[in-house]
């Protein structure tokens, strides 16, 4: 078995204070590359990690950060995004509660990595207990002389300002995510430019997702080699597993790119419970495509799961036993993206809405089999035709659920005929 | 004008700006503060915070109405936000709100009318392994059953 790299602070008492964390090692890293290494260096070494980022994208880290112009004299920010709001996900919570200044001590390599001295942490509004503590320790790291002026007495200033959002999922977007942080409603942005070029405040910045972040300071420590070791190819290292739904043991495991979905559920999760069998599964958040039963052997990490048309997405794993009702699951998924859709595009604002109400018809046995090729042909308006990725996150579900399990949908729909009839 | 931040919120106040390169930035902070000193974002308290990060009032009143997290009424004591979210009603959260709904006596989205409890339905809150979860004023209760939530209100003040 692997070693674990974040999770083995969750059970150590106390493990979100400064002094338990240099008690294993922490806040080394950080005076050893500010004192050895080069910007670029640091950036080469994270490309060679094959660090995805983990917030849903996948996008390479150290790629991304290599988009950072050199020879803008504008200031550099960077962006964590800890709106963590993508159903079935709850990893970056635990980062934050106990890895807390694992991500900071990863977010000070990030900004001397990319030029920025200033980095912002956007924390969805609900996480207060959370942002708390994030605003705690940052002033213990602030008086130790960890933050602010030439941290570690290096000539490197760097601060972190906390920013707490106030309920909006599209917030997690990162264009939407930096309107709301110039303190504008969540609309998000045509892309280009990327942020990488204009981001927060016309400004270079840097959006990365918390793990992706905390995984930073053990790669900069083991090197980039090693973790790209340990996952599966173009997938470096591990990433927190979440397992929610009819499990017997839900929660967060820590387990290398590239485990079999059929072990997170079966040997970490512990099987489904009640000793019922397996309906369904979504693999990585409730963006990505349902699989079924037969769809579990697959290998989580970003191509393998693309390769069957889904997505590893946030790797919040959502189980459904076989006494799920389906009709009744994409009811709630398709509710929820209507909800939270900006509205700025007619497809997602409208296609949410009808695909909700349509399900909600056959929930209400007022189906017609017409109902499914209709709710199909929407999703498949809805893609490619948006300014955000959220359009694709709604249409993607809403057609994989009524194609996969279109007997779960045909019986609803002929049952309502017939209690009408 | 009649709202105004008392002396201590302003100096917070001034802190959270100075934290931004631009002032507007600190909108979101400053709703946070407004909202822990007046309880609700009303219109007033909008051009309130227009005027502190000098910017028209439409903008203010853009973003409170955009966000869920600002409330424009007053709410009761306790917040009760139950999450609807997939992990949470595969494992059953309608009964959940159900459950509270009697034993609150108010509706989804209602407050009661000694202004004790306000009851609402939230998205996934990110706790989806103790599904099925509510979150009541800051705080998270997870695994809940309608017997833990009955303990839960009798411990409230
Ligand atoms: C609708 C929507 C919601 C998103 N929510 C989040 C989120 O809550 N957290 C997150 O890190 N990324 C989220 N993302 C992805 C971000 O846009 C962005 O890709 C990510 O923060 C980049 O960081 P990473 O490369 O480290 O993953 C979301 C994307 C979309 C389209
Ligand atoms: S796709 Fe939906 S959420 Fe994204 S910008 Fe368009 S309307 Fe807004
Ligand atoms: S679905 Fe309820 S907390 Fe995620």
């Amino acid at each position: 078995m692997v070693e674990k790299i974040i999770s083995k602070f969750f059970d150590i008492r106390d493990s979100h204070t400064i002094e338990v964390y240099e008690q294993h090692g922490g806040y080394q890293t950080i005076q050893k590359v500010l004192k050895k290494m080069k910007p670029q260096d640091v950036v080469d070494e994270v490309t060679k990690s094959n660090l995805r980022g983990l917030g849903g994208a996948g996008f390479p880290a150290g790629r991304k950060w290599s988009f950072i112009p050199k020879d803008n004299p504008k200031p550099k920010y960077l962006v964590v995004n800890a709106d963590e709001s993508e159903p079935g996900t709850f990893k970056d919570r635990y980062v934050m509660d106990h890895y807390t200044h694992g991500l900071l001590e990863g977010m000070m390599i990030a900004g001397y990595a990319i030029g920025a001295n200033l980095a912002f942490i956007y924390i969805r509004g609900e996480y207060v207990r959370q942002a708390e503590r994030l605003l705690e320790q940052i002033e213990a790291a602030r008086n130790s002389g960890y933050l602010g002026k030439g941290i570690f007495g290096s000539k490197f200033d760097f601060d972190i300002v906390v920013h707490r959002g106030a309920g909006a999922y599209i917030c997690g977007e990162e264009t939407a995510l930096l309107e709301s942080l110039e303190g504008k409603k969540g609309w998000p942005r045509m892309k280009p430019p990327f942020p990488a070029v204009e981001g927060a405040f016309g400004c270079p910045t840097i959006v990365n997702n918390v793990e992706t972040i905390a995984y930073v300071p053990t790669i900069m420590e083991r090197g980039g080699e090693w973790f790209a070791g340990i996952g599966s190819e173009q997938n470096g290292g591990m990433r927190l597993f979440g397992v929610s739904g009819h499990v017997e043991k839900p929660g967060l495991y820590e387990l290398p790119l590239g485990t079999p979905l059929r072990e997170i559920i079966y040997e970490h999760a512990g099987g489904i419970r009640n000793g019922k069998k397996l309906k369904a599964v979504v693999p990585g958040g409730s963006s990505s495509p349902i699989l079924t039963q037969d769809e579990i052997d697959v290998k989580m990490d970003y191509e393998s799961l693309a390769a069957i048309g889904s997505m590893l997405g946030s790797a919040g794993v959502i189980v459904m036993d076989d006494d799920t009702d389906i009709v009744r699951a994409l009811h709630v998924v398709m509710r929820f993206y209507h909800h939270e859709s900006c509205g700025q595009c007619t497809p997602c604002r409208e296609g949410t809405g009808w695909a909700e109400n349509i399900i909600q018809r056959i929930l209400n046995d007022e189906g017609e089999t017409s109902d499914l090729d209709n709710l199909v042909r929407i999703a498949e308006n809805i893609m490619g035709n948006t300014i955000c990725p959220l359009g694709d996150a709604a249409a993607l579900p809403l057609r994989s659920y009524v194609t996969k399990f279109r007997g779960d949908f045909e019986a609803r729909v002929s049952k309502g005929r017939k209690e009408a009839a | 004008m009649s709202v105004a931040f008392s002396k201590r919120a302003l100096q917070k106040c001034e802190q959270i700006i100075e934290q931004y390169p631009q002032k507007q930035a600190a909108m979101l902070p400053v709703l946070h503060l407004a909202e822990k000193e007046f309880g609700h974002i009303s219109l007033e308290v909008e051009q309130y915070v227009a005027g502190l990060l000098e910017v028209p009032p439409v903008k203010v009143h853009e973003v409170v109405t955009f966000y869920t997290l600002f409330p424009r009424e007053r709410r009761g004591k306790y917040h009760f936000q139950v999450c609807r979210g997939l992990s949470c009603d595969l494992l059953g959260c309608n009964n959940i709100m159900r459950h509270l709904k009697k034993k609150l006596r108010v509706k989804v989205g209602g407050t009661s009318k000694n202004r004790r409890y306000t009851l609402s339905e939230v998205e996934c809150l990110g706790a989806c392994e103790t599904s099925p979860m509510m979150q009541l004023n800051d705080d998270y209760y997870g695994k809940l059953t309608t017997s833990a939530v009955d303990k839960i209100v009798k411990g409230l003040k």
